[in-house]
């Protein structure tokens, strides 16, 4: 039997997956009518959520703040810009075969890295391959040479500050400030039309599905039991014959490639990808989605993702200068006061509610759910 | 047509009178005021000219008057009668004007606006003006008592290189007793020799300007080079000269690259010296240390503001007002955030980090909301503006100098603090071993919570000496922040010298790289050579040994 917090979940995650994208459909009359915006808006929030789920991979278990994902998730963007870029050939507003911004700037030819990203099969390798590559080689260095906790969060955050300055400069033809924008179509299929846009929510919802039940399989799996391990007592893992560095590092290399792909389903809903979103601001919000979700629980990164991003999507329209304070608010008071986020709030009230009924008590003690940690807040000494 | 001017301007120089001149206008003067009021360009134009060659300063007024337009005419006799308008007025239902004479100024009585012709001067005209007033501007440069304004108009006077000016240079050099103008003097007159004198001064020219070392030669001494109209041996000479320069060039640049190095290193030091200590102290990096800074730099921006307002006469003094009381408000501020929240974390490293960024967000939204989200005007006290003249084509700001000394002293003062009190003996034995110093009576809480608000003081004061150097803006802190976190983590925790070695490193790196490789890519270098480096020592430069498993 399902317990009822389970239930709620099935339910919202149904009208996530199935609902907005039919609810699209209906026509405009209707009152469960899902307009092309806010199908978009949670389109871009379930990119997100498939960020915060390889954060929470990394964070949650094995205890690895890494405050430079925004570095990962832009990688996977700008592959997935640059092919769109391609796509547009000649339709663009100087009618040339080069991406705007190259006419500006008097490129004459296309950089040969661009090249490859003609290529649908190639580009598609490259949101994966890429962001893996980079997590590898950064990871190998700071796990081997054992760079960890406070250490480790200012190194990737070093990476992130770099990362920024470097998009930004013109000379590298990655369209410098203003990112890449202006798509037109996206593997062929014309970006403006509803359609696309549904489509591209659905896959995005499947996506995060797909993620969701990896790292489920992850943090199931004896991999997944290391990786708690290292986050409570890294030395102890090691005297206990592991090597933490290589558990680390294949989970810094998974939920970069995640954060790729989230990069990826990014760009073509919302349609453009500056530097702006791969800085150091960027990069610790997505920490606090998965802070605020509740860090150690999947659904608890996807929840933040979507809650928070929401929350900041309606105060950036109606109270814009609020929302630095609100968002700096919700780091203390997450940190401060609910320390294992929503869910982990959730889930004390549930325990309180069980309780207090003991009958339900005794039918559902017996349920406890694998994979969460034994104690949400693990004290790092 | 400018170089007409220039001419005129150069004889303006010679025979430039003195003070006091006959009260009637010669009659060339008398012919250029007609001309002025008709309306025909060209003979307007040499009609300044010939008012300008008088190089008189009352009829320099009047042409500056000209060119603000507000020289009026009007008709008397038959004539037109150039004049000078002053404030102007309503009376009943006429808008009325205060007059003075062209000449002297002498005041005419008020006369009704539509009685009298507007004397426009359009553009051409107003750059005909120009050089007269310039040239004005530049003789009383040249008498001012301020030496660097001298020096400033010597410079100039070298750049234009005009032959006329010679007598005018070496009448001022005979005169001058500053070394620095001297040789700019002495700079400017090889200059002029060097463009007009015969073959046998030139080289003497080219010699001089070797033995100066003036990098604004080289241009000049270039040409003579490559020109083959020139004999062998100024061609010579002018080689000789330049690579004599050259070598200059070579060390200053270098000299100015090191000292550049050592004030970003002092200013990483700054910023990380109190990031270090409470780090090393409580194991907590707080990433709203930028944001202190930019609250001590607020602090210099009111306290400025309230001596412009409340005491002017004193304004230079501000500063010295502002430095502890910056250290003071970013202290206090620290001393809040410690004991509101981030005692509750301890042990809790990342948690407080994203609490610090969290307190980091709201202070400079704060900030943007109290001050507005545009920088704000910070200026320097008189003796921080300019620099110190070290050697020729080598100045070092007033301000920077300052900068590496405010370092210094706060280092040796964080050193007597921690190394030679009592206070900085409970903050050591904290800083190795927390539960045991408890145990023998240190109250770890109490030396948490000064330490924290000596750490956040530093970080306010490392803001108001960034009011000196830079913008002054609510993200002032996210500037420097990601460096100063480096030099932390490259230093080593709990160890000043390894924060001042690494500020040091980082500091001349960048700065040494930067002509190499461009401000970013010297950045991104940076990254690179620090996660290298940790591959080597993981824990920085002077990890504490012990045989922790942790460590």
């Amino acid at each position: 039997m399902l317990r009822p917090e389970r239930l709620v979940l099935v339910v919202t995650a149904f009208v996530l997956v199935v609902g907005l994208p039919l609810g699209n459909m209906l026509p405009p009359s209707s009152p469960l009518h899902v307009s092309n915006f806010t199908l978009n808006l949670f389109g871009k929030f379930l990119t997100y959520a498939i960020l915060a789920l390889g954060l929470d991979l990394l964070w949650g278990y094995a205890g690895v703040l890494s405050l430079g994902h925004g570095v990962f998730f832009g990688l996977g963007a700008y592959a997935m810009g640059m092919h769109l870029m391609l796509e547009i050939g000649a339709k663009s507003v100087y009618q040339s075969a080069l991406p705007d911004f190259m006419v500006w700037n008097q490129v004459k030819e296309l950089p040969l890295f661009w090249r490859p990203f003609y290529s649908a099969s190639f580009t598609l390798v490259a949101i994966v391959v890429v962001p893996a590559l980079c997590a590898l080689v950064f990871g190998f260095l700071a796990f081997r040479s054992r760079i960890r906790g406070v250490y480790l969060s200012i190194i990737t955050q070093a990476l992130a500050m770099s990362a920024w300055l470097v998009f930004n400069r013109n000379e590298m033809n990655l369209g410098g400030t203003n990112g890449l924008a202006d798509f037109k179509t996206v593997f062929g299929v014309p970006l403006n039309q509803p359609s696309t846009q549904r489509m591209l929510y659905v896959v995005t919802a499947v996506v995060l599905i797909a993620a969701w039940v990896l790292c489920r399989w992850i943090t199931a799996s004896r991999a997944g039991k290391v990786l708690v391990a290292i986050r409570d007592s890294e030395t102890r893992v090691l005297f206990s014959g592991y090597s933490p560095a290589d558990y680390k590092l294949f989970v810094f290399v998974v939920s970069a490639v995640l954060a790729g792909v989230a990069g990826a389903l990014y760009v073509p809903q919302v349609g453009i990808i500056t530097p702006a979103k791969i800085g150091v601001l960027p990069s610790i919000e997505m920490v606090v989605w998965v802070a605020a979700g509740g860090r150690g629980t999947l659904v608890g990164a996807i929840t933040g993702a979507i809650g928070v991003n929401w929350i900041q999507s309606w105060l950036t329209t109606s109270y814009p200068d609020l929302w630095l304070l609100f968002l700096g608010a919700l780091f203390m008071g997450v940190v401060l006061f609910f320390p294992d986020g929503v869910v982990g709030a959730v889930q004390r009230l549930a325990s309180v509610g069980r309780r207090l009924r003991p009958s339900a008590a005794a039918a559902t003690s017996t349920g406890h759910p694998r994979g969460e940690p034994a104690s949400p807040t693990p004290l790092q000494q | 047509m400018r170089a007409f001017a220039l001419v005129m301007l150069i004889v303006a120089w010679l025979t430039a009178p003195a003070v006091g001149h006959a009260a009637a206008p010669a009659a060339d003067v008398e012919r250029a005021l007609a001309d002025l009021a008709g309306d025909d360009a060209e003979r307007r134009e040499a009609a300044v000219s010939v008012i300008g060659t008088t190089g008189d300063p009352k009829w320099l007024a009047f042409l500056g008057a000209l060119r603000e337009g507000s020289v009026y005419a009007r008709k008397k006799g038959g004539q037109l009668e150039l004049l000078v308008a002053g404030a102007k007025s309503t009376q009943g239902d006429k808008d009325v004007v205060e007059i003075k004479t062209a000449y002297d100024g002498a005041p005419l009585g008020t006369v009704p606006v539509a009685d009298l012709i507007e004397v426009a001067a359009d553009r051409r005209l107003r750059i005909a003006i120009k050089p007269f007033l310039d040239a004005d501007e530049t003789r009383g440069q040249l008498a001012s008592p301020d030496p660097n304004v001298r020096r400033g108009a010597a410079v100039k006077l070298g750049n234009h290189a005009d032959a006329a000016a010679a007598p005018v240079v070496e009448a001022a050099l005979a005169k001058e007793t500053d070394p620095w103008v001297r040789h700019a003097l002495g700079e400017a007159l090889a200059l002029i020799r060097l463009a007009h004198g015969d073959a046998s001064t030139r080289l003497a020219a080219a010699a001089t300007l070797g033995g100066l070392h003036s990098l604004s030669a080289l241009p000049a001494l270039k040409r003579l080079e490559a020109d083959t109209a020139a004999s062998a041996a100024e061609r010579e000479a002018a080689t000789a000269a330049i690579k004599r320069i050259e070598r200059w060039a070579l060390l200053t640049t270098t000299l100015e690259t090191a000292f550049q190095g050592a004030s970003l290193a002092s200013i990483l030091l700054l910023m990380a010296l109190g990031l270090a200590i409470v780090f090393g102290l409580m194991g907590v990096i707080n990433m709203a240390h930028g944001e202190l800074m930019a609250l001590g730099a607020y602090t210099t921006f009111v306290v400025q503001n309230w001596f412009r307002a409340a005491w002017p006469q004193a304004f230079d003094a501000y500063f010295l007002v502002a430095l502890p009381l910056s250290f003071l408000v970013a202290g206090t501020a620290g001393l809040v955030l410690e004991r509101g929240v981030i005692r509750y974390l301890y042990g809790r490293p990342l948690e407080t980090l994203l609490l610090t960024w969290g307190a980091s967000l709201i202070i400079q939204q704060g900030l943007r909301l109290w001050f507005g989200a545009a920088n704000v005007d910070v200026s320097s006290p008189a003796w921080l503006s300019g620099g110190v003249p070290v050697m020729v084509g080598l100045t070092l700001p007033y301000n920077r100098v300052f900068i590496i000394g405010l370092a210094t002293a706060s280092v040796a003062a964080m050193y007597w603090l921690l190394f030679r009190s009592a206070a900085g003996l409970r903050i050591r034995a904290v800083t190795q071993n927390r539960s045991m110093s408890a145990c023998l009576g240190v109250r770890a809480s109490l030396v948490d919570a000064t330490t924290f608000a000596l750490g956040a003081g530093l970080a306010g004061l490392a803001g108001c000496a960034l009011t000196q150097i830079g913008n002054v803006g609510p993200s002032l802190g996210q500037n420097y922040i990601v460096d100063s976190f480096m030099v932390v983590v490259t230093g080593g925790v709990g160890k000043l010298a390894g924060t001042i070695l690494a500020a040091a490193g980082i500091g001349g790196l960048n700065k040494g790289i930067e002509p190499a490789l461009g401000a970013v890519f010297a950045k991104v270098a940076i990254l690179v050579a620090v996660i290298l480096f940790l591959q080597r020592r993981p824990a920085g430069l002077f990890a504490t040994r012990g045989r922790n498993a942790e460590a």
